[in-house]
């Protein structure tokens, strides 16, 4: 049995990393991808705490939080194609029509 | 040191592996493949836990439909390795404290929290999880659930207005 501890650590530790990918990638799509790591991280820990708890609820939760993530990913990347087409590149660099 | 512990590690060590690789790779297709990597060692993690709907569902749909799609518009937009850019020297010199703080504050909540609950008073799970999960869907989310569907409609609809090409008029 290991403890629950440990899964909230590691839960932590990829939610941290997911953070770090996110502001340290240039890239549109590896940025994006760092989103998906962050939610998989939060799964990881609604269905520790379900285990814990002895109760469904969390897993159920995980459930709708797999398809909020799935429907994102479909317009995220829909809005990435768009940002590609008119910049002609994917570094986030290039996007900064909201800088001043 | 139990099996199931030493599985855990295993597997912790493969997603920790993973995410690092998602971050040093310069490729996007190599985070990518990093990214399938973490997904998959997740979904033995949720085995681990019991909850082997949300293992297959974490397989099929992330690892299957989500991390396809990147890879097809990483393709499709023949991304290239990524150039460098210069940081910040801010954030060359608080960025690793920073996110390290982040971690540790998020894991010292988390196990404030919750860490020390126990089993109270519930069913064990790892017998029927499926039907259980199943039966919650059904009747206590019932109403989240359908919403479920309308917002991939809405998702769809979203995607097909975003990527197709503008009409010349």
């Amino acid at each position: 049995m290991v403890p629950t501890q440990y899964y909230l650590i590691l839960s932590a530790i990829l939610f941290g990393l997911g953070a770090v990918a996110f502001v340290v990638k240039r890239n549109i799509i590896t940025i994006f991808m760092s989103i998906e790591l962050m939610l998989n991280a939060v799964n990881l820990a609604f269905v520790a705490f379900s285990q814990a708890k002895g109760k469904l609820d969390g897993q159920v939760f995980v459930l709708f939080v797999i398809v909020v993530a799935a429907a994102e990913a479909a317009v995220g990347l829909g809005i990435i194609i768009l940002t590609a087409r008119n910049r002609r590149s994917l570094n986030i660099e290039r996007v900064d029509l909201l800088k001043l | 040191m139990s099996p199931a512990l030493f599985v855990f590690f295993l597997l912790a060590a493969l997603a920790v592996i993973g995410a690092l690789s998602l971050i040093l790779q310069k490729h996007p297709i190599h985070s990518a493949l990093s990214l399938i990597v973490v997904m998959v060692s997740l979904a033995g993690l949720y085995l681990l836990l019991g909850a082997e709907f949300v293992a297959a569902v974490q397989i099929i749909v992330y690892g299957g439909a989500i991390m396809v799609l990147f890879v097809f518009v990483i393709m499709l937009l023949n991304a290239s390795a990524e150039e460098h850019t210069d940081f910040s020297k801010l954030a060359k010199f608080g960025g690793l404290p920073l996110a390290l703080a982040l971690t540790g504050l998020l894991a010292a909540a988390m196990i404030h929290d919750g860490g020390s609950v126990s089993n109270s008073g519930g069913t064990d799970i790892t017998l029927a999880s499926t039907s259980g999960i199943s039966m919650m869907l059904f009747s206590t989310f019932v109403y989240p659930f359908e919403l479920t569907s309308f917002l991939i409609l809405v998702a769809i609809m979203g995607a097909l207005v975003l990527a197709q090409r503008e009409k010349k008029t």
